[in-house]
């Protein structure tokens, strides 16, 4: 066995269980890493390892599952997890990069800074490969607004994520906000960042040949966000608000030059530099390792020559700070006095901290004091770990309840339920939200965020780009395959109603503690039905976080993996929109006739708000899914929509009025509803949108259709001022009022 | 005509006044703020952004860049000078406008598509407008709120230098609605709202235009 000799000036440190708590290391992880290294760590060692083995940063328990998701097509240039976004080729020489990532526990602490933090380490992660960050997104996730803790993390992270986002000039442009009672305490906070490059001007987060140096550009390191890495990976609990320290303090100012001086130096000087990456959790130890490891190189630090914003930091200390808005470049040794001329164009200051060597070691130094030494393979290879995985009972004997038990929903009480779902958080217009984010800066955006999906133009070519997030975590925690999979579909569906083939997903997967059953079977469930999904629509999973630990005193939260989808709309100028337009236009109904099985209620809003019942069936059809989504595609490359609305939360009947809401003109759904009244109103079957053409355009639309072997049936058409569908009917304004008002009654109080 | 864009440490409307600009035939050059020297331009934009993180105040510290004295001097020759949003917020802080900006009523930041009434059109920045129009020209900002004394105000208002006013909604409690102001010599505007955002139908509205082709046909 290989023994490696100790660093020449550290003892071993001590070790009892408070500080392998404190690293959330277990006693079996410490005792491997002692067996791997032949003697024990160092202190520093010791901390390094804490953090690199960490859920966040080793991907411990879903790194073993990664291996089910599709990765590879002829667009995708890079590979899963070894650059930090993952980049497409979207044609004519540009690339997108993007990534989605999670700031949960962060924020649940303290939700401005912890938002805004979050915001600024994911647009890192995009100009850290060269390119320009475009375009943010944002999946929310709260407990009941009408309880004031929650009020209190909801306003504040939306203030964060505007605060540092408004601030770097970057639009955010989409993204989701729903409310659920298991998100109480526990808030989910994923921001998602999409960028655009040349082909020939990416870098990759590697430290290059022996030799390179090392260099540090951006904030002095402080003491702020130590052990950032390790607190996201253990439960909350009360002591949790006094882990405080380890959330960090967002600069956007800086940030923002730092983003303007690293895309200006990638894009004129790439070759100055061997790579780029950003120091994210973990710091200094995670980037400088992961970028010896990708270079199959080692590395040396020397503490010393890292600039502070603190006095008597320790070597450790320096080594874990996440302090924000630093980055590391790999810098050819000719050309170090270049890049820092570069950087203090913009009064930023870049410092040689270290080399990169050629044994393989990462080695840290604290002026002559060697106080680390240990392989860098041994710290980037954590033990991966498949505990037994096993259904929860209750989930499974809930998405076994069949709603036709429920009585049909009498016809005089549908205005009341269709009003009701769309005062629901989850339905309710989320402008609120949106009007705090700055969304058109970069004058890019063609669809602005309150519709199925943004759609952003790239100056000078044809293609636009279009984004959105979903991730249903009622019906993932019914059906955790099922629903993972429904994540996928719905987000296909909601790019290709803007007329756009989706090309590729990106994931956050925020679960509860892995180590227990029922948790690990929603995961390792969640994954299949994602990749299986990303499969059908031909959508490699091309980046992505997991974030794991998600629990509250209350308990665990919903299973919610969240899609980020990339699709390309192949010119611009064809974009469809949500809103109805003009009186007399046919609207159709594709995917499916207006009759609906009760079981379409399963996991369904108007169950949950109407019911309190969270329960029933959750079924997915992937072959239909992707038929709709060409149909959409093709139909919208015709010009043949004058809208496309996806079925979701809500139903047809939410959909359609959001339709009429967003155009400000009404609908009549004139065809006869047979069966369940409920299930044909607000059950969420899937694969289904709402489109409207004009009058002499059905039959094309019709061909089409049958031709990907799609249902497509006439409904109805566009009206005046009123809602009206079967037996319910409410004057637009009404339903409009129901739909606008109910965001800002609930957060303004 | 050929304009100076102005680009400050945080500064970020400035590629999209470059390209609103140019997309009208126009030539458009980014200038870093240690630049000394304006001579050499017809026109120059204070775009919006958030310069120098809105440290101390919106627009405090920007002040006091190498630019701004060329700024002052390139007014004084009555050439136009346009500051939107972060660019109107300099423009006070350096005195060449007055008020203040204050936290938007709200305490909220506010980015949405906004109507303004056009309150004359015999200014070298209203030219192109019909009497009494609405244009609708968005905003972005969360220290918007227009303050100054009720002296100052009332000087601006019976000098006609209020030339933007919101209709409808007030976005961030402006006093008496005032969106867009100029100096007492009329080539230095300063709004909130941002034209350069309204300046191609493909993102919905070109009302930005109005503005732009009235700098171009009054200085051009």
């Amino acid at each position: 066995m290989t023994s490696y000799p100790p660093p020449g000036d550290a003892r071993p440190a001590q070790v009892d269980d408070d500080v392998l708590a404190q690293i959330a290391l277990s006693r079996d992880e410490y005792e491997r890493a002692c067996d791997m290294l032949g003697r024990a760590p160092s202190d520093v060692e010791l901390g390094m390892l804490g953090a690199l083995w960490s859920e966040h940063c080793g991907y411990k328990h879903s790194r073993p599952l990664f291996h089910h998701f599709p990765t590879e097509d002829e667009r995708i240039l890079t590979n899963l997890g070894e650059e930090n976004a993952g980049a497409i080729d979207i044609g004519d020489g540009w690339v997108a990069v993007m990534k989605i990532e999670s700031h949960n526990h962060p924020s649940a602490i303290e939700p401005y800074e912890g938002a805004a933090t979050g915001v600024g380490g994911i647009v890192r992660d995009i100009f850290a490969m060269g390119a320009q960050p475009i375009a943010l997104l944002d999946s929310l996730r709260f407990g009941p607004l009408d309880d004031r803790r929650n009020r209190r993390l909801c306003s504040g992270v939306v203030a964060g994520i505007g605060g540092y986002g408004n601030c770097l000039g970057i639009p955010t442009v989409g993204g989701e906000l729903v409310v659920g009672e298991s998100y109480s305490g526990n808030p989910l906070v994923n921001a998602m960042c999409l960028g655009i490059a040349p082909r020939g001007s990416l870098i990759s987060a590697t430290a290059g040949p022996p030799g390179t140096q090392l260099m540090i550009v951006g904030a002095d390191t402080g003491r702020d966000g130590l052990h950032g890495a390790t607190f996201a990976s253990v439960e909350l609990d009360e002591a949790s608000a006094e882990r405080r320290p380890a959330v960090q303090v967002g600069n956007p100012f800086l940030e923002k030059s730092l983003m303007d001086a690293c895309v200006g130096l990638v894009r004129k000087h790439r070759d100055w530099l061997e790579g780029l990456q950003d120091c994210g959790a973990a710091g200094i130890t995670s980037s400088t390792v992961e970028m010896a490891e990708r270079a199959g190189a080692g590395i040396r630090i020397q503490t010393q020559q890292v600039p502070r914003r603190e006095s008597g930091m320790t070597p450790y200390e320096v080594m874990l700070s996440e302090s924000q808005e630093r980055m590391i470049a790999a810098v050819k040794p000719a050309h170090v006095g270049d890049v820092q001329d570069w950087f203090e164009h913009w009064d930023l200051h870049a410092e040689v901290i270290g080399d990169v060597t050629d044994d393989g070691l990462a080695k840290v130094y604290d002026g002559e004091r060697e106080v680390a030494a240990a392989p860098v393979s041994l710290l980037t290879g954590p033990p991966a770990y498949e505990p037994d995985a096993k259904r929860d009972p209750d989930a499974a004997s809930r998405a076994g309840w069949d709603p036709g038990t429920l009585a049909d929903l009498e016809p005089m009480q549908a205005n009341d339920a269709l009003l009701r779902l769309l005062a629901s958080p989850n339905v309710a217009s989320k402008r609120w939200v949106y009007r705090q984010y700055d969304h058109m800066v970069g004058t890019n955006t063609v669809i602005t965020p309150g519709s199925d999906a943004a759609v952003l133009r790239i100056r000078g070519l044809q293609q636009g780009l279009a984004l959105c997030t979903d991730g249903p975590g009622r019906a993932v925690e019914l059906d955790p395959y099922s629903g993972a999979a429904r994540a996928v579909a719905e987000a296909a569906r909601n790019v290709a109603c803007t007329g756009a083939r989706p090309v590729a997903v990106t994931d956050c997967l925020n679960f509860a503690n892995p180590e227990r059953a029922p948790i690990y079977y929603q995961l390792r469930e969640s994954i299949r039905g994602m990749a299986d999904a990303s499969r059908a629509f031909r959508t490699p999973v091309v980046s992505g976080n997991a974030s794991l630990y998600n629990e509250s005193e209350d308990g665990p939260v919903t299973p919610t993996p969240v899609v980020g989808m990339l699709g390309i709309i192949s010119d611009v100028t064809n974009v469809v929109r949500m809103a109805f337009q003009d009186e007399s236009d046919e609207i159709w109904l594709l995917g499916a006739g207006l009759e609906q099985e009760a079981s379409t209620l399963g996991g369904s809003e108007y169950l949950s708000l109407l019911y309190g019942k969270e329960a029933g069936p959750v079924a997915i059809d992937l072959d239909a899914e992707a038929a709709l989504v060409d149909v959409l595609v093709e139909a919208a490359e015709a010009g043949l929509l004058k809208s496309a609305h996806d079925c979701s939360d809500g139903g047809l009947a939410v959909a359609v009025c959001e339709s009429a809401i967003a155009g400000g003109i009404g609908a009549s759904i004139d065809a006869e509803i047979p069966g369940r009244l409920d299930a044909a109103l607000f059950g969420e079957a899937g694969g289904r949108a709402v489109v409207s053409i004009a009058p002499d355009q059905g039959e094309q639309l019709a061909a089409l259709a049958v031709q990907h072997g799609v249902r497509a049936a006439r409904i109805g058409r566009v009206t005046a001022a009123r809602l009206e569908l079967g037996p319910m009917s409410v004057p637009l304004t009404e339903a409009s009022e129901a739909w606008t008002s109910a965001l800002p009654r609930l957060l303004d109080s | 005509m050929r304009f100076a864009v102005l680009v400050f440490p945080g500064t970020w409307s400035d590629w999209d006044c470059v390209y609103a600009l140019e997309d009208l035939g126009q030539t458009a050059e980014r200038v870093w703020h240690r630049e000394t020297s304006l001579d050499d331009y017809d026109g120059v934009i204070l775009p919006g952004g958030f310069s120098y993180g809105d440290h101390l105040r919106c627009g405090a510290i920007a002040r006091f860049s190498p630019v701004m004295s060329a700024l002052d001097r390139f007014a004084a020759t009555g050439r136009p000078v346009f500051g939107s949003c972060n660019g109107f917020q300099i423009l006070c802080e350096a005195g060449l406008l007055p008020g203040i900006l204050q936290r938007n009523a709200s305490m909220q930041f506010r980015c949405q598509p906004q109507a303004l009434s056009v309150e004359r059109i015999d200014s070298g920045f209203t030219g192109a407008c019909e009497s009494g129009q609405i244009v609708q020209l968005p905003v972005s900002h969360g220290e918007g709120q227009y303050f100054a004394s009720p002296q100052v105000l009332d000087e601006l208002e019976d000098a006609g230098r209020v030339l933007f006013r919101y209709h409808g909604e007030n976005p961030n409690g402006s006093l008496r609605d005032i969106a867009g102001i100029v100096n007492p010599t009329g080539n230095v505007l300063g709004m909130m709202p941002h034209p350069e955002r309204a300046s191609d139908a493909l993102l919905g509205g070109t009302d930005g235009n109005y503005i732009w082709r009235s700098i171009i046909e009054h200085w051009g």
